[in-house]
């Protein structure tokens, strides 16, 4: 690794602050991407700035139905949240699926969609569920957030501080995982809440997570894992690597809805 | 006896490793400890045009930046392969020049060009990148295809065509002949993939250069602490052998990897010299998948001619093995006599020719892994009779029950000479452990949920206990493959063995005190082990190919027969009786009849404190041996798998795996049961998940866990294992067979019988993950 600085903010002021001065400062939550990079030398941070100590950056609260999760909010607490199981169990599952339990009880939801991996669990599940990203400097809609392969509309020196969700009528998410990182190979979150219906796939897009109009259609007309057979997805515009192709990731999205919607 | 032959004694090793006391080559820190990184090249094949140190010796803390030049100019020979394979036509193999750290040419991603010596590893790693290398990009050959193509890159000179060897053995005509008359000819085109062998503690050496007494100390994680010895002494010409002290302490897994002696321990050796430092070098994952030598890699075209009755007539293989950039040390023997010989499986067969030709590739060395080109020749035979089978509508079993060895000492037209077993024994113990005569409800309950189910077999053999010195040599081997073994008694009637076998997860401290505690009744913990130090063992050859079973611990029960003579003399002398009269029982030494005995600690004081010892007695109770073995040992086994497929997706569950094996007598059954959960695991591995990806550029794809796969927990079943114990080896005075290779062996073969069963097409290559196993299904639509 190379020779870094570390901050710990007190203060969303102060990170933004030591943002500034650094000369090439990062903001550090989990560290279970970042770390894992300066290790291999993939990244060099000048300073790290360390978030998870701010005040109201971790944590949970419900307001009727909407969920704010904190942006430093581990997956594990997600995951065990008593809130979150009640109102949206499908997301509480998918933060208990998210690597393993290191990963879980390290790794944030802030940190996650930050990092935007277009394997990522969360991008599905706040894509599906029309979830709203808070900064220090405004509110992003999901369908706006989530921009490409590791890209994302935050601005240099941004800092994510919450997630609000509100809770949707039903959901699931169901992932099958890449062998070796089990990471999804293709993940789908299926919701149908006050947006409508909606079908975010991840693992599977060239550009990263995205909203599948042709299931949302079909399950829009009837929420029944019979109602995808007849929607046909293309296979254009998907991943292929080592392990899976473009077809093999099709097939898995159709698949994967239709075990979705009947485990919602 | 209680913690004799047979007895599953817990490890007692485990305490130091499962509380974090184990001493591993990483954890030696000496005062002066410097640290090395590589400049490894970011190409496959280049030629280097000059090298850049000045911006790394620039910074602080670095002490130097060494290359190949130097090397070469300090008088450092090129790496060898020990073994030495004549082509058919007559002519050496052509083995290229192997510079530890390259000089004019690279010729795989992760070729150390130069190395960085600095006060600390993180600065050494930085300081590597900092140095700048002239690379001039050639073409490259990433794979046999490219390699053997017209006009392919020539990687080393003196190979022209990229071939090394033209290779065979059996009798082509009489093959041919026997294909001819068959009633029915099966041929498969098979690939084995290529793995990587990943051992848990990556590899790491600590060389320390002693300037007041001109001598070397390399703590290294090796299988074989002598032989690096020897091949660093002779060859590399670092030290002669007094002056080399090689030590591997606790090793965490080798499978085949930690054989070999690499660039960077001889480098380091080096550098400690040059630098007067001690130097550490620890390799971390990234870098263990770039260098550590992978295993298989083969394809295979393969006919297997039946008569009308299912017997075999001939059997056919033309095989092109992939050795990677350079002849790692054992790497020509893997696809040529430890693979060949295995082609008559457990079968009868007259007519057998096997044609290999091996490549250079712009890849890492390809060498020995976990079972060594017995793997391959068993998938190959496995999946021959499994899809043979099939073709002629018979049952898989019955197909191999018409042919197997049923008479012992057995012939092969492939060299070996079975020397025992019972195959139709050792399947029906398999059969009915797997309740084969429910297979079909259970089929149909599977499909109820929309599940294929598949059943598979593998019947197989390996060749353990490497081997006979003079066979070997006059096969081309380089050096003799016996050991040593040294059984101390000391005065309070403790005993230590000295063995040249080496553990680095096996359990030899407590399976080698078995055989002693067996022998002698004594508790297993009056006896220790010491292994892994060139200083404090005479010699030995180390362990790998199943070996310190039938050779290691043949040679420490060769010892303890002379340690039992000279105590029952002593013995005989002080209770004045006749030596024959002595008998060893329980800890007491006894003339048997009568109430007179000695304890055996007793007997340990008197040869020390020689005050009354037959007159032409030399002092003190100490013995060594050297056991050659006189033939091969020969485990075999039967695996059933039985596999549920999800169609829609491909995904493949193991429901149950069966494994009935004959590892001759067993010494301790808890650790052969790990073994075979952990070789099997690793055929597992092969058959679903692992395959080393280069493209076609020679860039490795998948080097790192998140995209090469190996088998979890949660990828296996339970195992059913049972042991058939009834047909010990006749060669070796315990009658062991060795069984640490044979689930890597037989494992992917019963797996991918299974699989092709469930969807019902032969047409699958390994590893069957769940994309390929779903492409296989829909190509068969
Ligand atoms: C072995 C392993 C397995 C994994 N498996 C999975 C899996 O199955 N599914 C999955 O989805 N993920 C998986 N992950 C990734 C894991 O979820 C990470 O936790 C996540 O990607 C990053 O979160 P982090 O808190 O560790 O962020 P860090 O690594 O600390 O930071 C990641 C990036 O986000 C930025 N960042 C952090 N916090 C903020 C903030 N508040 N505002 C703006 N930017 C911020 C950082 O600057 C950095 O660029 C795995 C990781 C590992 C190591």
């Amino acid at each position: 690794m190379y020779p870094t600085k570390y901050h710990k903010a007190a203060s969303i002021d102060d990170a933004v602050a030591a943002l500034n001065a650094g000369e090439d400062a990062k903001l550090l939550a989990g560290g279970q991407t970042l770390i894992a990079a300066m290790k291999q030398h993939l990244a060099a941070p000048s300073d790290l700035i360390d978030v998870r100590a701010i005040d109201g950056m971790s944590g949970v609260s419900a307001d009727g139905d909407t969920l704010v999760i904190g942006a430093a909010t581990t997956h594990a607490e997600v995951a065990g949240n008593a809130d979150v199981q009640r109102l949206c169990p499908a997301l509480a599952a998918l933060a208990g699926g998210i690597g393993d339990p290191a990963v879980r009880y390290a790794g944030t939801i802030g940190g996650s969609i930050a990092n935007n991996d277009p394997s990522a669990d969360y991008p599905a599940g706040l894509l599906a569920l029309g979830a709203t990203i808070v900064t220090n400097t405004r509110e992003i809609a999901a369908d706006d957030f989530f921009e490409g392969l590791f890209t994302t509309a935050l601005e240099d020196g941004e800092i994510i501080t919450s997630v609000r969700v509100n809770a949707p009528k039903r959901a699931a998410y169901i992932k099958f995982r890449q062998p070796a990182s089990l990471f999804a190979l293709v993940g789908v979150f299926v919701a149908d809440g006050a947006g409508g219906v909606r079908v975010a796939v991840t693992g599977a897009g060239e550009d990263g997570v995205f909203r599948h109009a042709g299931l949302e259609e079909a399950l829009s007309a009837d929420w029944a894992s019979s109602a995808a057979d007849s929607v046909s997805v293309d296979s254009d515009g998907l991943l292929s690597d080592i392990h899976g192709s473009a077809a093999y990731r099709a097939n898995l999205i159709k698949v994967l809805t239709k075990r979705a919607v009947e485990a919602s | 006896m209680k913690d004799g032959i047979g007895a599953p004694v817990k490890r007692k090793e485990d305490k130091r490793f499962t509380t974090g006391k184990g001493k591993y080559t990483d954890d030696i820190r000496n005062d002066n400890q410097a640290y090395a990184a590589f400049v490894r090249s970011p190409y496959a094949h280049a030629r280097v045009k000059g090298i850049d140190t000045s911006a790394a010796l620039a910074m602080e803390g670095v002490i130097d930046v060494l290359n190949g030049q130097q090397l070469t100019g300090d008088g450092i020979g090129n790496i060898i392969c020990g073994w030495a394979i004549t082509s058919k036509d007559g002519s050496p193999m052509n083995m290229g020049a192997w510079s530890a750290l390259a000089t004019e040419k690279v010729r795989y991603v992760g070729d150390a060009v130069a190395v960085v010596i600095a006060e600390s590893q993180a600065l050494a790693r930085i300081a590597a990148e900092a140095v700048e290398v002239d690379y001039e990009e050639l073409p490259v050959a990433a794979n046999i295809t490219a390699a053997m193509a017209d006009g392919a890159p020539q990687i080393h000179d003196n190979a022209p065509g990229n071939q090394i060897y033209d290779w065979e053995l059996g009798d082509e005509a009489a093959t041919d002949a026997g294909l001819a008359e068959a009633a029915h000819v099966t041929t498969l085109n098979i690939t084995n993939n290529r793995l990587s062998p990943n051992p848990m503690e990556p590899r790491s050496a600590v060389a320390t250069y002693d300037d007041a007494e001109d001598h070397y100390t390399l703590y290294t994680t090796s299988q074989n602490p002598h032989v690096a010895r020897l091949v660093l002494s002779a060859f590399y010409n670092v030290a002669p052998e007094h002056k080399l002290r090689v030590i591997a302490p606790d090793v965490g897994g080798g499978f085949g990897a930690k054989i070999y002696i690499y660039p960077e321990e001889i480098t380091c050796l080096w550098a400690s010299m040059k630098t007067n430092r001690s130097i550490k070098w620890t390799s971390d994952r990234s870098e263990a998948f770039l260098t550590d030598a992978h295993g298989r890699d083969h394809i295979t075209t393969a006919k297997m001619g039946f008569d009308k009755d299912g017997k075999i007539t001939g059997f056919k293989i033309d095989t092109l093995a992939n050795i990677g950039a350079y002849m790692s040390l054992f790497s020509s023997s893997v696809p040529t006599y430890l693979y060949a010989p295995l082609m008559s499986g457990q079968y009868n067969i007259q007519n057998i020719h096997c044609n290999v030709r091996t490549y250079y590739t712009n890849t890492v060395p390809v060498d020995a892994y976990r079972g060594a080109g017995r793997p391959e020749a068993t998938y190959l035979v496995e999946r021959m009779m499994e899809t043979a089978a099939r073709e002629m509508g018979m049952d898989p079993a019955e197909l191999r029950r018409r042919n197997f060895v049923q008479e012992f000492p057995h012939q092969t037209p492939v060299l070996m000479q079975y020397d025992s077993g019972d195959f139709p024994k050792i399947l029906q113990m398999a059969q009915d452990a797997a309740d084969i005569a429910g297979f079909e409800a259970r089929k149909a309950e599977a499909a109820k949920r929309g599940k294929l189910r598949g059943l598979g077999y593998s019947t197989f053999i390996e060749a353990c206990g490497l081997a006979p010195s003079k066979a070997a040599g006059s096969l081309g081997a380089g050096v003799g493959l016996w050991e040593s073994a040294e059984v101390r008694v000391n005065p309070v009637g403790s005993i230590e063995i000295l063995t040249g076998s080496h553990s680095h997860g096996q359990g030899h401290e407590t399976t080698f005190a078995q055989i002693v505690a067996d022998r002698f009744g004594l508790p297993v913990e009056n006896v220790s082990i010491v292994h892994g130090d060139t200083d404090k063992v005479q010699f030995g050859m180390g362990t790998y190919g199943s070996r310190s079973g039938p050779v290691g611990m043949s040679a420490v029960v060769k010892a303890m027969d002379k340690v039992e003579a000279k105590v029952k003399k002593i013995a005989a002398h002080t209770l004045e009786a006749s030596e024959d009269d002595i008998v060893i029982e329980g800890g007491e030494v006894k003339v048997s009849g009568t109430d007179k005995s000695m304890a055996w600690h007793e007997v340990g004081l008197a040869a020390y404190v020689a005050h009354n010892l037959p007159d032409d007695m030399e002092p003190g109770l100490k013995e060594t041996a050297f056991f050659d073995p006189v033939n091969f040992s020969f485990p075999s086994g039967a695996f059933i798998c039985e596999v549920e497929v999800d169609p829609d997706t491909g995904q493949t569950e193991i429901v149950n795996f069966t494994s009935a094996d004959d590892f001759g007598t067993i010494i301790n059954p808890m650790i052969v049961e790990g073994q075979v959960h952990g070789g099997v695991t690793q055929g597992i591995g092969q058959a679903m998940l692992e395959q080393v990806v280069y493209d076609e550029d020679g860039q490795l794809l998948n080097g790192s866990y998140m995209d090469y796969a190996m088998p979890r927990a949660a990828d296996v079943p339970s195992y059913s294992i049972s042991h058939h114990e009834d047909s010990p080896s006749p060669n070796n005075p315990l009658g062991v067979k060795g069984c640490g290779e044979a689930g890597a062996i037989g494992a992917p073969p019963a797996v991918i019988n299974a699989i092709t069963d469930a969807i019902g097409t032969n047409d699958l290559a390994m590893p069957a993950t769940p994309q390929a196993v779903w492409n296989a299904i829909q190509a068969a639509k």
